[in-house]
């Protein structure tokens, strides 16, 4: 993310459920602030007593002294603790259960690579990379799936997190109630670049999201320009089209993330970097200093090659 | 000042003293059996691994001072911050509070001359220290382990993590489980047989009760660490496929067995703490513990009910939502004996006389900390919000308030108490204070502004983060509170370091303790005791009469036990007389078969299974040579 640096809180909701865990939060924070002002209180009480055996006007009653300890170690908790309970566990979280099917609008697959994510929407075949559109306002099924490790899919201003786990598919409710961008990322340690591993969901107005799949539904669009069309052949003819996939092309690599649509993208290498001259150079040219460890490698590249191949990439709107 | 030995006794004593006389130099240490100097190897040790796990721990801060550092790299990152939960866990707290706390004192504090098993006791220790260094070679050749302590599969696969650092990991704790089940049995059979006449259950110290419980924990907690070990091992060393998903296995059975180990793992860090509570509060209050037996109870309780609650660590991975409030639901149970406990010490240090000196002040900093780390760990036990917040900052905080707050505070006021018994000396009251204030700001100062941090999106685990995120600002604070932390933990060793030399003598009892281990000189002699203790209460120092009747014994000859190398055995429930042990003397056994075992585990590592064969057929011989001749004529 790059202009408008903003803290990206659980405490920042944007959807009915993050709210909900929000208010729960804020309950558990006023009720924990009593206990524990509580407790100092009769810390600050036995050291004002230091010198006086037993409490004020009780005096020692070793059957009151017993009382106290059931009293604020049991009875009480017992009560704060269900009421918890039954707030948390059975009212908030029916809202952060994973929706009903028929109470989604749509359907869109994450899948967790290393260190970066493959957005899917079955219902138009569209695919893309770090950058999930969805529609404001509208109640989205989201099917979390790992390619390889375990990640965690998680938008804190939106929803609780999800594990994406090898061989299962969790879902979740994705639901944006205005139009925004919303910073998701990893929170499952998934290996060396886990730290650069998040995504924005880009939520838009129903129209605007249309338009934007119909966009993503098209074949890449062809190069313009001489450097353009040379930067296409360096992209097939070497190592790029066997990891990246541009659809109406030749390329159907799938280790790294689809760039039929790249250059429309905000960011790169989950979110990493901006997309835009300078970044994309240095990322395509040495990616290892950029994210170490990362499944892109260096490519040995004449100039001629790499300025045709950003001029390439740049092109794919 | 030892305690006062009737003149018709000097004989007695002087025999005594010949029979348990320990070796000099260093063979003496290599060979010991006694549980004080074992108890001191622990300590070394287990203080050793904490500096070393505080290193780590402040490289990792440096690199997060700010955005975008380059301090360490990610992969040396992760290499640090595995290595440091390992260490902290497995190599620093259970070692000095099982080992170092456990050894040194529960057999003192019953009333006994060392633990039941002295030579299985020496080879805990060697084992302990073998696997120990068997993790750091991982580290320091560049290979160690970086999945996270709770290695996770398939990250920590063959396919993920091709390297030996898992490895490393994954033997050196099944070769630390062995030192550690060894020593959780000891420590049971030595409550259960070798307590004092008359301390039948009901008056033992609370701080056996709380060891009792932790080493049943250990015995039933590790069983399930050890196989999801092996199953890994399996997988990563000879191609089986237990956690690989694409050949019908299952990545979620290494997190349940994980953290069927992994949570009772929480109550054996913290339960040896609540002990050290237990006894230092009754002593600086002048009182005994309100609701002993609730106590006692709580303590039992905490370690059973923790079996119960593993799957809170695993609320986000899409269990069903049965499940989930299952698990939610024991975890607020679990709630309960913990609360009872803080009640009792709170209540009894708010009706005590307390003097508020260096020992009772962490116990304090315990309690203000334990209570800040069981209020955030409450709220995971909302489903909802743990799984919003799990896996962030806020639970960083969490467990470091429970663990470095409710286990290390009690362990460095435990260090402070007993000081005086140990050495002989006392430490620098001023500098204690000190220390406490330091170490308990730096503390503060480190792990508060986490649960911001987690509030504010920061997930744990980043080796990095941008400066656009809001997050550098607490950063830096809390890398400077770990730097304070360090210095209050260094102006702790610098106390007890110099006091080892200059303190002034501390006499047998400077506290008016209420154990018996203030009965005998500090330190004790290899016997602990001229007389074997007849006790009628929990807090036997404090029977005056029953201490005067253990002089009159040793002048009459009662109960001295000075024919051989002996201690008493009494009954389980009621401790009554039960026979008298021939205790087993020094051996080289012991740490030659913690090194041929080690070369079992290294061979292991290196996948040359002949050689591997070859050191367990060793360790075989070596475990045979221990047992040729019976151990008191050895």
């Amino acid at each position: 993310m790059e202009a408008g640096a903003r803290y990206v809180s659980p405490l920042d909701p944007h959807s009915p459920a993050a709210r909900d865990i929000a208010t729960l939060w804020w309950w558990m924070l006023a009720a924990a602030a009593i206990v524990f002002a509580g407790a100092i209180a009769l810390l600050w009480l036995g050291w004002r007593r230091r010198g006086e055996p037993g409490l004020p006007w009780i005096g020692e009653s070793e059957r009151f002294n017993t009382g106290l300890v059931v009293a604020f170690g049991m009875v009480i908790p017992a009560v704060v603790l269900s009421a918890l309970f039954v707030g948390a566990n059975l009212v908030v979280m029916r809202d952060t259960e994973p929706p009903s099917r028929s109470a989604t609008a749509m359907t869109i697959v994450a899948i967790g690579h290393q260190w970066w994510w493959e957005f899917r929407y079955p219902e138009s075949g569209v695919v893309t990379a770090n950058e999930l559109h969805i529609p404001a306002s509208t109640s989205v099924n989201l099917e979390a799936r790992s390619a390889d490790v375990i990640h965690s899919f998680w938008v804190p201003e939106l929803n609780r997190k999800i594990d994406m786990v090898p061989g299962q598919r969790n879902r979740i409710e994705l639901y944006a109630e205005h139009a925004g961008t919303y910073r998701g990322q990893c929170a499952e340690f998934c290996g060396l670049q886990h730290a650069n591993m998040a995504f924005n969901v880009v939520a838009e107005p129903q129209s605007g999201f249309q338009s934007w799949l119909r966009q993503e539904q098209a074949p890449a669009e062809p190069p313009q320009g001489a450097e353009a069309v040379a930067g296409m052949r360096a992209f097939m003819e070497g190592a790029c089209a066997s990891c990246h996939t541009i659809s109406g092309t030749e390329a159907r690599g799938t280790v790294g993330p689809d760039l039929t649509h790249v250059a429309s993208r905000a960011t790169l290498a989950a979110l990493t970097g901006p997309n835009r001259h300078g970044f994309l150079d240095q990322w395509i040219s040495d990616p290892q200093s950029i994210k170490p460890g990362s499944k892109m490698p260096g490519l040995e590249l004449t100039e001629a090659q790499f300025r045709s191949l950003v001029a390439y990439l740049s092109g794919l709107r | 000042m030892a305690i006062a030995i009737p003149p018709e006794a000097r004989s007695r004593v002087e025999r005594l003293e010949s029979i348990w006389k320990e070796g000099s130099g260093i063979v003496g240490w290599l060979t010991t059996v006694d549980h004080k100097r074992i108890g001191i190897l622990y300590f070394f040790t287990s203080l050793a691994f904490f500096a070393a796990g505080g290193v780590e721990a402040l490289l990792i801060r440096t690199q997060l001072i700010g955005p975008n550092q380059g301090v360490v790299g990610p992969q040396t990152f992760d290499q640090l911050m595995t290595v440091h939960g390992v260490t902290m866990i497995f190599l620093f707290v259970v070692p000095m509070s099982v080992g170092a706390f456990g050894n040194y004192l529960l057999p003192l504090m019953i009333g006994a001359r060392d633990m039941a098993f002295p030579r299985m006791n020496a080879v805990s220790y060697w084992i302990y220290l073998c696997s120990g260094i068997f993790i750091y070679v991982g580290l320091f050749t560049g290979n160690g382990p970086s999945a996270g302590w709770f290695n996770y599969v398939p990250l920590a696969s063959r396919a993920y993590s091709p390297g030996p650092g898992i490895d490393f990991y994954a033997l050196g704790l099944m070769f630390t489980g062995i030192s550690t089940t060894a020593a959780a049995i000891n420590i049971i059979v030595t409550i259960f047989k070798l307590r004092a006449p008359g301390m039948s259950i009901n008056r033992m110290p609370l701080f056996c009760f709380a060891f009792l419980a932790v080493s049943f924990a250990l015995v039933f907690a590790l069983p399930p660490l050890n196989i999801a070990l092996f199953l890994l091992e399996l997988d990563r060393l000879l191609g089986f496929h237990f956690y690989d998903v694409g050949l019908g296995g299952n990545a979620i059975l290494w997190q349940n067995l994980f953290w069927i180990f992994g949570h009772p793992e929480v109550y054996i860090i913290i339960l040896p703490a609540f002990g050290i509570a237990t006894s230092i509060i009754p002593t600086f209050t002048r009182r005994r513990m309100v609701a002993f037996p609730l106590v006692a109870l709580a303590e039992i309780l905490v370690a059973f009910i923790g079996f119960g609650v593993w799957a809170h660590h695993m609320f986000a991975v899409g269990l069903s939502s049965v499940t989930t409030i299952y698990f939610a639901a024991a975890s607020l149970v679990i709630v309960i004996p913990s609360g009872i406990q803080l009640f009792a010490w709170i209540t009894t240090i708010v009706t005590g006389t307390p003097r508020f000196q260096t020992p009772l002040l962490w116990i304090i900093g315990f309690i203000v900390l334990f209570i800040l780390g069981g209020l955030s760990g409450v709220m995971f036990a909302a489903i909802p919000f743990d799984q919003q917040l799990t896996d962030t900052y806020f639970v960083v905080a969490h467990f470091h308030y429970v663990i470095f707050g409710a286990a290390v505070f009690p362990l460095l006021g435990g260090m402070y108490y007993w000081f005086p018994k140990v050495t002989g000396r006392m430490y620098h009251e001023g500098w204690g204070k000190t220390s406490f204030w330091l170490t308990f700001a730096g503390m503060n100062l480190t792990f508060f502004p986490m649960h911001i941090l987690g509030l504010a999106g920061m997930p744990r685990r980043d080796y990095t983060y941008g400066g656009d995120l809001g997050w550098t600002a607490l950063n830096a604070i809390e890398t400077i509170g770990a730097y304070l932390l360090a210095a209050g933990l260094l102006t702790v060793a610098a106390n007890l370091a110099v006091s080892l030399f200059r303190g002034a003598p501390a006499g047998a009892d400077p506290w008016q303790g209420d154990t018996l281990e203030w009965s005998t000189s500090s330190p004790p002699p290899p016997y602990n005791y001229a007389v074997i203790p007849t006790v009628t209460s929990p807090y036997a120092m404090w029977d005056r009469e029953d201490r005067d009747a253990d002089v009159r014994n040793l002048a009459e000859g009662e109960k001295t036990l000075e024919q051989g190398h002996e201690t008493a055995s009494t009954s389980v429930v009621d401790a009554e007389w039960d026979e008298i042990l021939e205790m087993p003397s020094r051996s080289w056994w012991p740490p030659v078969v913690a090194v041929a075992l080690s070369g079992v585990f290294a061979f292991i590592l290196l996948q040359r299974w002949l050689a591997a064969g070859i050191f367990l057929l060793l360790t075989f011989a070596a475990i045979g040579g221990w047992h040729w001749k019976e151990p008191q004529e050895a």
